[in-house]
């Protein structure tokens, strides 16, 4: 089976000639439709500079980099995007700030007049499927930071793209509400077969939800290690604290270095 | 309106405005002030009183030369303001030559209108004009450049144009900046309408005050005064609710 994204030996930098910033090297990964991959690593190891590679934002220097098939030129909109910071409208309530893809992607940006109403049952449906309930009139700053995240999510999966991207979605939450939206995002990815990127610093949030784990080295990236997760799906929280999952939490970390 | 609000809101102003004039007044017959020099408040009002008819008139004038001039600001700083926060080019080209032209005092500038236009309400209006857009010029911008990148990427791998991009996020985030600057726009209107009718005009609360002025009567001048403060309170009171109307979700919290 063809892979849905393709990197083969792509490498990145910001700027030109001799001040240029290598953020990505000779990276090569595939990733297949419905995986879900998540890419660890040290701070400023240019994670954060592969989504924007694979999203389109950014071209690469070098390498080739396909997407079902075909080079990468350009912005595409079959992504979804969250970060760290929900980066929600403060002056639109939860439903419609999960609408805004939907007023600039098409075919739906022109149907948005007509089918207003449509879309708008859709954006509740979704919310309510992570637990928002009764919250989908509410304005940001009258939900939790883990309501913010969720809202987030919804808002980057409401188009249905076929690759999420996450950037360190969990990074400002509380362990607590962490572990809770990690079960979240699971459900979401079995239910809709969506494939995932996740970028993270934390390990035990990487191999709980991916199938496979990368490991990227300093500045600039390059990946050191693919590491395949095989324990068995649907996982609940418990298994973070079974022996296997330890087992290959603590390999990663070897791999991660620094100083203790 | 409810005690609290009364309490909080109402009586506290009032108290210490009618204590101002009223250690004014005392004073002023304390130290037996003469008249030329600082008229008590009784004095003022009176003249306030006697003269509300060419007062009114006058009044008149300077307001709606004021809120033409500030009008045209408006749309002016609104338009460019949105030019220099679109590009960094285009805020390089301009930013250095607005500072320039906001440094030149527009006192002096005012003769040169006279000469164009001829005595009369339209050099108030371009001067009103003229000092009042560079603080919303400069907020709208500021409003644009604090668009998060990465909510902009959001959009962006969505396919967004620039054009989608300011429409849907940075106009709307600008917009609680824009109508901030519009407070300080409103007074500084305010200011050079007066001051261009200080300078040369023959209508306005300005002129009015200046024949006063040439006529030694004192009390006139500071009538004068005191309506330019009341009009000032109420244009600035104007656009607070329009503030607070348009960009009610910046204010979280406190009227909630």
């Amino acid at each position: 089976m063809q892979p849905l994204v393709e990197l083969d030996n792509v490498s990145m930098a910001y700027g030109h000639g001799a001040q240029a910033v290598r953020a990505v090297q000779n990276v090569s990964l595939n990733m297949r439709q419905g995986e879900f991959i998540a890419v660890v690593g040290p701070s400023g190891c240019g994670k954060s500079s592969l989504m924007k590679l694979i999203s389109g934002l950014h071209p690469p220097a070098s390498g080739n980099l396909r997407i079902e098939g075909k080079p990468v030129n350009g912005p595409l909109r079959s992504v979804g995007m969250a970060f760290q910071n929900s980066n929600l409208l403060p002056w639109r309530n939860a439903v419609d700030n999960v609408l805004l893809p939907l007023e600039i992607v098409e075919p739906y940006r022109s149907r948005m007049r007509r089918e207003r109403a449509l879309y708008r049952d859709k954006a509740v449906k979704l919310l309510n499927s992570v637990g928002l309930d009764g919250f989908t009139e509410k304005f940001p700053w009258e939900l939790s930071g883990g309501m913010q995240q969720r809202t987030s999510i919804c808002r980057a999966l409401i188009h249905e793209p076929e690759i999420l991207m996450l950037d360190e979605p969990f990074g400002a939450l509380d362990a607590f509400t962490r572990e809770e939206l990690w079960c979240a995002l699971r459900d979401i990815q079995a239910e809709r077969n969506v494939t995932v990127m996740l970028v993270t610093h934390d390990l035990r949030e990487a191999v709980f939800l991916s199938d496979t784990v990368y490991v990227m080295s300093n500045r600039p990236g390059r990946i050191v290690k693919r590491c395949d997760v095989n324990l068995p799906r649907p996982r609940d929280l418990d298994v973070t604290y079974t022996q296997p999952f330890q087992d290959i939490v603590h390999e990663l970390r070897a791999l991660i270095g620094g100083k203790h | 309106m409810n005690r609290d609000y009364l309490v909080t809101r109402v009586l506290p102003p009032l108290a210490f405005t009618v204590g101002l004039f009223l250690i004014w007044e005392i004073g002023c017959r304390v130290l037996e002030v003469p008249l030329t020099v600082l008229p008590a408040p009784s004095e003022v009002f009176a003249a306030l009183w006697k003269y509300r008819v060419p007062i009114i008139e006058n009044s008149w004038v300077t307001l709606w030369t004021t809120l033409a001039g500030f009008l045209i600001a408006t749309v002016f700083g609104l338009a460019l303001g949105i030019a220099v926060g679109w590009h960094r080019a285009i805020y390089a080209g301009i930013y250095p030559v607005l500072v320039g032209f906001n440094s030149i005092p527009k006192v002096a500038v005012v003769p040169v209108l006279i000469l164009w236009f001829g005595l009369g309400e339209i050099p108030a209006v371009i001067t009103a004009f003229l000092i009042s857009f560079f603080p919303i010029v400069v907020n709208v911008a500021t409003g644009l450049a604090t668009t998060e990148p990465e909510l902009e990427d959001v959009l962006r791998a969505l396919g967004a144009s620039k054009l989608d991009i300011m429409r849907k996020v940075g106009i709307p985030r600008s917009m609680p900046y824009f109508f901030g600057s519009l407070k300080v726009a409103i007074t500084l209107a305010f200011v050079g309408a007066v001051v261009s009718e200080t300078v040369g005009a023959n209508k306005g609360i300005g002129k009015l005050m200046l024949d006063a002025q040439a006529g030694f009567q004192v009390p006139i001048v500071f009538a004068g005064l005191l309506v330019l403060a009341f009009l000032g309170i109420l244009l600035y009171g104007a656009t607070v609710i329009i503030e607070q109307r348009f960009t009610g979700w910046a204010f979280r919290g406190q009227n909630r």
